[in-house]
């Protein structure tokens, strides 16, 4: 292992000086070209959470004794018992700058990313959600970001046969440079067929399942994933930006279709003691992550792993990130049978080294040793920093900057509200997102009881019992903004109440964390109050965080995002066909407006869309509130007594009424409460708000269900007509309503 | 005792599990059928359901046509066997020669996932008797390459020859000539759509129940042969 004694290109690999000097200690030597490519990756922000691991400490402590969890926060994501022997695994990552620099295979391989990971745990991938976040909708980038984004997210899934069944768009300012792509997935599985990424059994084998492994995607999680955009063409140093293009891996769906099914039937039949998915970091983070985890060594003879170009150097083999790749621990007696399996598959499988007890990670390549470490030095002993953290220099003005009646202009009459409201529809942060959602086959499958545009996906997952689970994805960077702590809540808060509104029980939390970069204090902050705010609110809630993802470096030059937490809330229904719709289907029937209202415009859409203003603060959270709204829905969806439900979040009761009008095809004749002033009414976005649909014969007794429980209740009208009918105030026919909601992104975007 | 009825499954195959689901739905019996195998286990009838066989990295279906389950396909087929083709199975049959015409990409070149209405030209097929002709269904549509296209004469010929099975109402999704969904063989045992009736048995599921009279027609024409 002798190399010339020049100065080793630590800096260029995205290491900080006292981290190499740290490697050296590890090895008492200076480390191989190769072992320090693999510490640059393993140690980088992306992999080793190093900013992030002293506040998610927070989050893991979410989950108590006795939460249905199968495995939790550390694994590849967090596994949730829902009854009759079957669980469901489920997690939400980012793939940001991957998807600024070439849209349409970053976000393909954001997909193809989370897919793997819920394989690994044994599951069957069975749904997919993405929530997208862009630049201003009519920006020059926006044109190039967003289709190749919604493409990617498309051609990936649609050829995985994955029904997409929700998530978000989303567009502001502070995404311009740098717009978030993150990818949730959703698996289920027998509990007996969880799998560990775990590497035990000195002699086992380590196989290479899928795709071959090519040049692309080397050093995606350390210089593109963590570290700042610098501009738009990119520039010298530690910034990254379309100069980084080789940087992107290429996604090939069709391989990972043939690598789940080829992996579900190697789990089917016991094959293998250990399987880990190949993503950020590639073979360098799954080699060490399972032998950590085992607590063992491996041997691995690195010529062996089929290469895309026969001119790769080790360390480019270990780091590469091309996709479709998995590693499996299998006993000898088994690996003739695995290679069958693969073969039926046409999935290429390898031997590429042998499980040791030596506790030393050891690579050879043609014979020659090019890494000897300690695997946990590289997946578990990374550099763990507590970095500075300061409430921004302008967060005191934010607040301060209130959306008073003085500050911001309101519409008073009623033509001046229905001006508002149809210009409100028919913004980019309102409007139908079905020329995105439109793209994604929400059927395949056949389980898919609820998608977009409803609150929440509802996925059956046994047929006979009709057992499911809903699955929400929420985040406001706004509210953030202006607080993060209180943001972070009320993204959780909206997650779960999508999630009730469908009549399911909330039961497990994932999340991700994107931010802007961490050796900010200000953005540390930021993250700090996130995270605190997400672990208070889900212990309120009592519900476990299972698993997630930080993402941070979002940023253009000294410019961060909008702080945004990502929040996915699942629950569980006994029986999928009580799942409550959105749409307000039935003449006749009577809407009632659940919790209370109040005069809340920090942050709300009204304030961007109409004011481009940003200030205030976000509206107050009521987790108790939601709590119990939840529980009644529940009730009333198990009981029969909800015809339909629709959660109020952006936009408010107006946004909320067209969108149940259009969704059910049935207009709605509304008056609207005596002691509100109408702007609140209709415009304001307090928290903790459900409007209703029941059957007259159901009113009372449900109307009893609210005070008993002590959620507020109003009468707001009926279902009917072809209208949305707001006495004495306004009255659009559902076909104006429907042209200003659907025109926006089709004539956007072609 | 049941119809069996295969549903082929080659590696990329989506919709094979739904295709399954909507035969035993209908009161058939689903056997499994693989692209790598001859033998078609003594099955009444075929599905070649949706997906990306192969990836569909080539033109779509152009490599499923080779494989071997397609050579006892085709055979069973010109042999008077029905056999339906569902999106990319509408593919393949229009690669194997099965059936005339190509699918090509959608007019707009994005994918397009609807519920779509359709007005059902023909009810004399193998798999369209149980509909009224020129009944109106809604079913779902989900596909990227779903332009039909054939040549002038082709298309006066499927026309003339009731050959035409089902049309797009509405607006056109994606420019297929003369709106059409779905088309047959002259004996009108062998049909493709590129709209997916499987996913349109169970209202828990789909926007409705009817494309369960595709399934329907078949197992009755099955028992009638």
């Amino acid at each position: 292992m002798t190399e010339p004694l020049t100065d080793q290109p630590y800096s260029e690999l995205g290491l900080e000086e006292e981290e190499y000097l740290r490697i050296r200690a590890v090895l008492g030597r200076r480390p191989t070209a190769t072992e320090l490519a693999m510490y640059a990756v393993m140690w980088s922000e992306h992999c080793s959470y190093k900013s992030s691991r002293v506040h998610l400490r927070r989050l893991a402590a979410t989950a108590r004794p006795g939460a249905p969890l199968l495995a939790g926060m550390g694994d590849n994501a967090g596994v949730v018992d829902v009854g009759g022997g079957l669980a469901v695994t489920f997690k939400v990552e980012s793939h940001n700058h991957p998807s600024f620099v070439e849209p349409y295979q970053g976000a393909a391989t954001g997909v193809g990313g989370i897919v793997r990971d819920i394989l690994a745990m044994g599951a069957r991938p069975v749904a997919v959600m993405d929530s997208l976040r862009f630049g201003p909708a009519d920006a020059p980038d926006t044109a190039r970001v967003l289709p190749g984004v919604v493409g990617g997210v498309a051609g990936y899934g649609n050829c995985l046969g994955l029904p997409n069944i929700g998530g978000e768009v989303g567009f502001d300012p502070s995404y311009a440079g740098n717009p978030l792509v993150n990818a949730l997935c959703l698996g289920v599985l027998r509990h007996e067929q969880l799998q560990r990424a775990a590497a035990t059994g000195e002699g086992n084998a380590v196989v290479l399942l899928g795709a071959k492994t090519g040049r692309d995607g080397i050093g995606g999680v350390s210089v593109l994933a963590s570290a700042t955009f610098v501009g738009e063409e990119g520039g010298a140093g530690r910034g990254v930006g379309r100069a980084q293009l080789p940087s992107v891996q290429v996604g090939d769906p069709f391989t990972e279709k043939v690598l789940v099914e080829c992996c579900l039937e190697l789990f089917a039949g016991d094959l293998v003691v250990g399987v880990q998915d190949l993503g950020g970091a590639g073979l360098t983070c799954a080699l060490s992550e399972t032998s950590a985890a085992g607590g063992v060594g491996m041997r691995v003879a690195l010529e062996r792993v089929p290469l895309r170009e026969a001119s790769m150097a080790p360390h480019e083999v270990l780091v590469s990130e091309s996709q479709e790749r998995m590693l499996a621990v299998v006993r000898p007696a088994a690996v003739a049978e695995v290679l069958d399996v693969c073969s039926r598959w046409g999935v290429p499988a390898t031997v590429v080294g042998e499980v040791t007890a030596t506790e030393r990670l050891i690579v050879t390549w043609h014979g020659k040793t090019v890494c000897d470490v300690p695997p946990a030095s590289l997946a578990d002993e990374g550099p763990v920093y507590e970095r500075p953290l300061s409430r921004p220099a302008d967060q005191d003005l934010l607040v301060a900057d209130e959306p008073t009646a003085r500050r911001l202009p309101r519409p008073r009459t009623g033509a001046e509200l229905q001006a508002t409201l149809l210009r409100m529809l028919a913004s980019p942060e309102l409007c139908a997102r079905s020329w995105v959602t439109d793209q994604y086959d929400r059927y395949v499958r056949g389980n898919t009881a609820l998608a977009q545009p409803e609150d929440a996906g509802v996925v059956r997952l046994d047929e006979d019992s009709g057992l499911g689970v809903a699955l929400a994805l929420d985040g406001n960077g706004r509210f953030a903004r202006l607080d993060p702590y209180a943001g972070t809540q009320l993204a959780l808060a909206e997650a779960w109440r999508n999630v009730a509104v469908t009549g399911a029980r909330p039961l497990a939390v994932t999340d991700c964390l994107n931010f802007g970069s961490p050796e900010d204090p200000a953005v540390m902050w930021q993250f700090a109050e996130a995270v605190r705010g997400l672990a208070d609110g889900c212990a309120a809630l009592e519900v476990p965080v299972t698993g997630g993802n930080v993402s941070f470096y979002n940023s253009t030059g000294a410019t961060a995002i909008n702080p945004t937490p990502v929040v996915g809330v699942l629950g569980v229904l006994d029986d999928v066909t009580r799942r409550t719709p959105m749409g307000f289907a039935t003449e006749g029937e009577t809407l009632l407006l659940l919790g209370a209202t109040g005069e809340e415009f920090g942050g709300s859409a009204w304030a961007h869309v109409e004011h481009g203003h940003l200030g205030g603060r976000p509206p107050r959270v009521d987790l108790a509130a939601e709590r119990l709204l939840a529980q009644l829905l529940f009730v009333g969806s198990r009981d029969g007594l909800l015809s339909a439900a629709h959660d109020l979040s952006e936009g408010g009761l107006a946004q909320a009424l067209v969108e149940s009008c259009l969704r059910g095809g049935r207009g709605a004749r509304v008056v609207l409460p005596a002691e509100l002033d109408p702007f609140v009414a209709l415009f304001a976005e307090s928290a903790a708000r459900v409007v209703v649909a029941v059957a007259p014969a159901a009113e009372p007794r449900f109307i009893g269900l609210c005070v008993a429980r002590g959620v507020p209740v109003t009468r707001l009208g009926v279902v009917g007509g072809d209208a949305l009918d707001v006495e004495g105030i306004l009255r659009v026919p559902l076909t104006e309503l429907r042209a200003a909601y659907e025109g926006t992104l089709p004539g956007l975007f072609g | 005792m049941p119809s069996r009825v295969g549903v082929v499954t080659f590696p990329g195959s989506l919709d094979d599990v739904d295709a399954q689901r909507a035969v035993a739905t209908a009161g058939g019996e689903p056997v499994p059928l693989w692209h790598g195998d001859a033998d078609l286990r003594g099955v009444d009838a075929v599905v070649l359901p949706g997906g990306f066989s192969y990836g569909d990295y080539l033109r779509c279906g152009a490599i499923a046509r080779f494989s071997p389950v397609m050579g006892a396909v085709s055979d069973a087929a010109r042999a008077g066997m029905p056999v339906l083709g569902i999106c990319n199975g509408f593919q393949i049959l229009c690669e194997s020669h099965l059936l005339p015409g190509a699918l090509t990409r959608n007019a707009g070149l994005h994918f397009v996932c609807r519920d779509q209405r359709l007005r059902i030209e023909n009810s004399g097929t193998a798999w369209t008797s149980a509909y009224a002709p020129g009944q109106q269904i809604v079913v779902p549509l989900k596909s990227g390459e779903g332009r039909y296209v054939a040549d002038a004469r082709t298309l006066r010929e499927l026309d003339d020859a009731g050959r035409v099975v089902a049309r797009y109402l509405d607006s056109n999704p994606n420019g297929s000539l003369g709106d059409i969904a779905g088309v047959s063989n002259a004996a009108g045992n062998v049909v493709g759509v590129m709209p997916h009736p499987e996913h349109a048995i169970d209202r828990l599921t789909g926007p409705s129940t009817d494309g369960l009279g595709f399934f329907a027609s078949l197992l009755a024409a099955v028992v009638a042969a």
